[in-house]
This record gives C-alpha cells, sequence and structure tokens, in this order.
C-alpha cells in the first residue's frame, strides 16, 4: 500500500513553497489555484518568482500583498474586464516594492514548459520573426536549423521549484484528473521540481483507474494533494461553478486603490483561516448562482481484457 | 413613438465593426478567435453567410458552439458542445504552427503606418509610462495563420506613425521586409475599426483608406491617423448593418449589451 500523500493547504504551502523559489500557478483562466495562492499570502512568502502564461486576479492579490520579487508571463491583464492595478503599480511605480518581469508570447511560454517537462535544453518554434521582444529578452534567441539552414527561435526550458495545479479529482495518490480546458497544466507539472495538486474532491483510487485517459498528472510526480473545495473561486471549473463575474468586474475597482485591496486581503485572506472560512463567508446565495446545470457525457467502454 | 422599424436604423460604431469584420469571413475558413468583438464576427458569420466556420480559440478549443458571449478565454461554454479540446502546446504547434489557420483576428493597442502593432508598452520598454498586457496569441496569429484581421478602434494615440514597440509585425519597414520572414503569414490584411476599414498596398505595405462607414468623412479620419495617410482610388462607402445581423448580435450574441 503506497502512502498517502494527503495533506492540509497550510501545511504542503508551508513545506514545499519556501521564500525565494519559482513558483508555477497554471490555468488559463480557467481552474486557478486561488486557494493555495490565498494560503502562500497568509504565510507571508517573500521574494517568490510567480510564473504563469497570464497573471490573473491571483498574481495581483499576490504582487499587492507583497509575495514576489518578480513575474513571468506571456499577457497580464484582467481577462475579459481590462488592467491588473496591483501589478501595474509595482512595475510602474514599484509599489509596495519594485517586481522584475520577464515575458514572453503564449507560443513561447508553452514552449518553455514543454522543454522543462521533457529535459531539454531549448525548444525551436516560428515565433518572434520581426518582433521587438527578443531585444528586450535575451532568453529568446536565435537559432540555424542544423538540417535545413533556416531561422528559427529558441526558448529555453522553464523548470520551476513547485508546481500549483487545481484540478476536478484526484485520488490520495495524487493521480490527477481534469477536464475542459487543461492549458499547460502537465506540462507545468512535469517541468517542476516539486508539484501541489489542489482538488474539488479526493476520490478513491478506482474512479481515477476506471478512466485512465482522463489523468493529466500522474501520482508518480506529485508531492502534495490537497482537498480544495471551491478552491479556484473566483475562476471557472468545469462542471463544477462558474467563474464569479462580478468579482473580476469589482477587482478592477478594489486593485486600483492600495487601500481598497489591502481592506480585501484583510477581509477575505488574511482574515479567513482557510478555504472553509473563505467558503462559509462567499455563502450559499453565491455558490449556487455560481452552480451550471449538469451535461454529462456518454460513458465509454475501455473494455477487459484477461 | 418610435416605431420598431425605426429603431433597427440605429446602430452603434460595435456593431459596425462586427458586421464588417464578419463580412470578411468566408464559409468553411478555419478561424483563430480572440474575446470580444473577434468573437462576435466569427459567431455572427456563422449564424449568416458562413455556416460551417471552424472555430479556434487559443485556450485549446477546436470547433466551438458557445451557448453566451465568452467571459474569458477559458470560460467553459468554449467547451461544452466543442469538437475537440487539446493542450495551449497543441493548439500553437499543431493548428497554428502545422499551417491549418485560414484568418486570425487581433487587437492592438497602438497600431502604425506599416501595420505593426504594439500591445507591450507605451514609452520605453525597461520605464514604461504604460505597461500593456503584452504579446499573448497575437505574434504567432500573425506569422502563422495564411491571413489577419485587425480589430480596433481608430484614434489619434493609437495610430501612430511608428509604434513604440513592435509586439507583433505587420509589415515592418515595409513590405519587402516582411516579406524575407520565412513564415505562412504574409502580413495583415485588414484594419477594421469604428469609422472605416484600412488595407494595405500591395507594393509598399503601407496602410490605405479603404472603405468609411455612413456618414463618415475622410476628413474624421485624417484627423486621428498620425502621418499623412493615404486613400484608396477606389475608396467605397460600407453598407450599413443588415435588420437580420444587427438582430443576431443584439438578441443572441450580446444580449446584455457588453460590447456592442
Amino acid at each position: 500500500m503506497k502512502e498517502s500523500k494527503v495533506l492540509s493547504m497550510k501545511e504542503a504551502i508551508a513545506r514545499y513553497v519556501e521564500d525565494g523559489c519559482k513558483v508555477i500557478c497554471e490555468g488559463f483562466t480557467h481552474l486557478i489555484p486561488f486557494a493555495a495562492g490565498h494560503e502562500m499570502i497568509r504565510q507571508k512568502k517573500r521574494d517568490l518568482t510567480l510564473c504563469r502564461m497570464t497573471p490573473d486576479l491571483i498574481f495581483d492579490q499576490m504582487v499587492g500583498a507583497g509575495c514576489a520579487r518578480k513575474v513571468v508571463f506571456s499577457w497580464v491583464g484582467n481577462p475579459g474586464v481590462g488592467s491588473l492595478y496591483a501589478l501595474r503599480r509595482a512595475v510602474e511605480k514599484g509599489i509596495p516594492h519594485r517586481v522584475e518581469i520577464e515575458e514572453y508570447s503564449h507560443f513561447g511560454m508553452a514552449m518553455r514548459l514543454l522543454a522543462g517537462a521533457a529535459n531539454l535544453p531549448f525548444m525551436p518554434l516560428r515565433d518572434y520573426y520581426g518582433c521587438d521582444l527578443p531585444k528586450v529578452n535575451p532568453n529568446i534567441k536565435e537559432l540555424r536549423c542544423p538540417y535545413s539552414g533556416e531561422t528559427l527561435f529558441a526558448v529555453p526550458p522553464l523548470n520551476p521549484d513547485v508546481a500549483i495545479i487545481h484540478a476536478q479529482r484526484a485520488d490520495q495518490l495524487g493521480n490527477t484528473q481534469m477536464w475542459g480546458l487543461v492549458g499547460v497544466q502537465k506540462e507545468s507539472a512535469f517541468a517542476s521540481r516539486r508539484v501541489i495538486v489542489t482538488v474539488e474532491e479526493i476520490v478513491p483510487e478506482e474512479v481515477i483507474r476506471g478512466d485512465p485517459n482522463r489523468t493529466i498528472i500522474p501520482g508518480l510526480i506529485v508531492d502534495a494533494v490537497v482537498e480544495a473545495p471551491f478552491g479556484a473561486h473566483p475562476s471557472y471549473v468545469q462542471g463544477y461553478y462558474d467563474r464569479d463575474n462580478q468579482f473580476y468586474l469589482q477587482w478592477n475597482d478594489i486593485s486600483r486603490e492600495v487601500s481598497l485591496l489591502q481592506k480585501y486581503l484583510e477581509e477575505w485572506v488574511l482574515g479567513v483561516k482557510d478555504r472553509q472560512g473563505y467558503v462559509n463567508k462567499l455563502g450559499e446565495v453565491i455558490i449556487k448562482r455560481l452552480t451550471p446545470p449538469a451535461s454529462w457525457s456518454q460513458p465509454v467502454n475501455y473494455g477487459i481484457y484477461r | 413613438m418610435v416605431q420598431k422599424g425605426e429603431e433597427m436604423k440605429d446602430y452603434s460604431p460595435s456593431e459596425m465593426m462586427i458586421v464588417r469584420a464578419a463580412r470578411e469571413l468566408e464559409d468553411g475558413q478555419v478561424v483563430f478567435v480572440g474575446i470580444g468583438l473577434p468573437n462576435l464576427a466569427a459567431n455572427l458569420a456563422k449564424r449568416l453567410h458562413a455556416p460551417h466556420i471552424e472555430m479556434i480559440y487559443e485556450a485549446g478549443v477546436f470547433g466551438a458552439h458557445p451557448l453566451r458571449l465568452p467571459l474569458s478565454i477559458g470560460d467553459p461554454t468554449l467547451v461544452s458542445g466543442a469538437t475537440a479540446i487539446c493542450s495551449i502546446p497543441e493548439i500553437f504547434m499543431y493548428y497554428l504552427q502545422g499551417g491549418l489557420i485560414d484568418v486570425g483576428m487581433v487587437g492592438a493597442a497602438q497600431i502604425d503606418r506599416y501595420g505593426n502593432i504594439n500591445t507591450t508598452v507605451i514609452g520605453d520598454y525597461h520605464s514604461p509610462r504604460v505597461r500593456l498586457p503584452g504579446i499573448g496569441g497575437a505574434s504567432a496569429i500573425s506569422l502563422l495563420a495564411k491571413k489577419m484581421l485587425v480589430i480596433t478602434n481608430l484614434t489619434k494615440r493609437g495610430f501612430p506613425e511608428k509604434v513604440d514597440f513592435i509586439s507583433t509585425p505587420g509589415f515592418l519597414g515595409g513590405k519587402r521586409e516582411r516579406d524575407k520572414l520565412p513564415v505562412e503569414g504574409k502580413g495583415p490584411s485588414a484594419i477594421i475599426t469604428d469609422l472605416g476599414v484600412f488595407g494595405f498596398d500591395q507594393v509598399s505595405g503601407e496602410v490605405v483608406l479603404q472603405s468609411l462607414y455612413p456618414g463618415i468623412t475622410v476628413e474624421e479620419v485624417r484627423e486621428r491617423v498620425g502621418w499623412e495617410l493615404r486613400i484608396s482610388d477606389q475608396l467605397t462607402i460600407s453598407p450599413e448593418p443588415e435588420k437580420e445581423e444587427l438582430r443576431i448580435i443584439r438578441e443572441e450574441l450580446d444580449p446584455r449589451r457588453i460590447y456592442i
């Protein structure tokens, strides 16, 4: 019998996220690990290099809370709404302190993670021709193909110290299943030295093994499994809840003002003990509003072969 | 009392942009779609003259059939009922780099005389006056889709002679320079704005005003462009949106009027 990897969020973050480390929290506007982000803020993590293709509200909150030294990204904004003002304040004015940035295109970030996951020194890609970004980011290099001689661009691997991924379900060994948009979560997990998975539900191993095609991350590379229902709120989880768009719109005003942002953090992050406290505070009315009607897929037949 | 028919004669600049962009799309095309007006344009075309358009979203969706206006690029409404879901590396490597995309649509904070797009910074890169969102998927779309449409409002600040930063290349310093890039995409084909539509000179790659919206003058356009604008010899007036186009936009696509 293998040992369970189930930890509380507090234990998982305390054990695997050290000050100064490089953390990737993926999820392309879907399945964003907000519960883990809030725990990093509560534990006052500092000097983190935060990596995400789309920093989203989670990194705006973490930058506003003073957790970050650097942000690595490919598109920075409040998706469908506007700007991330805390991040902009840090970059443009150095409030609360100067945050360094390192940026790519989406294609470049995805290829960095793929190189990281595949243990390769770089990935070639047909992007960046005619772009100014390689002039300001020396990590993006021109490359001559050793076969055809043509010019390509290359990006180096991204190998974070820790990946934090939110998913619909996992078993207690960390075998993780995800559906809907899967973004670069698999690549992020394989590219990272440590992996924390947070899930809506921990399920028995036979649920996972009954549908292995849906397993995105194997327990083999997972260090901690955390049960965190509603752990991606205010972002979406396919089949579980919708984005709390009212909050995304409110964030536009909150993040503009340092005082409003601090008030938010005190009330919704530092003022609650854990995710359960946050969910209780959110209340049933909001949870009900965000729960979609069901749409089940047809089961598939894997067959029994003996 | 205003008659219903009369009410339908009014339309917003955004609705005109959506309709103009939709008319650029052809049936059967594989279209790389973003959130906002491009999404509305592709969905409008699919309900009218181009029912067999396949919509691809960079989040990892092929053949989307969204039941609502997506709140963001990762909205689950793009997943439920779609033909296929894949990872982001697959979207960029297999679909885009693999040459399967016919048309891409992108926005711009700034666009210049040769169609180069800036979505990165206003001012110096290392100490920017304004930090913009960055490239996202746009450079790859411009370089790898067979055709690219730019959809953006026409403002004096948004149309400088030269952008502060080339996030996504247009024709660079001119068409000859762009033609040297070893990629499928040969440069933007149109800029669809709230006052009219621009094309590009076939030889130089310079922006040329091709079509005005009804009631808009060349002078109004010139005032908002930061260089000596060229006007096409065959300047047209774009036809107004049809009733059915407006009905679909208002009743089916954006009933809460978020973008229109």
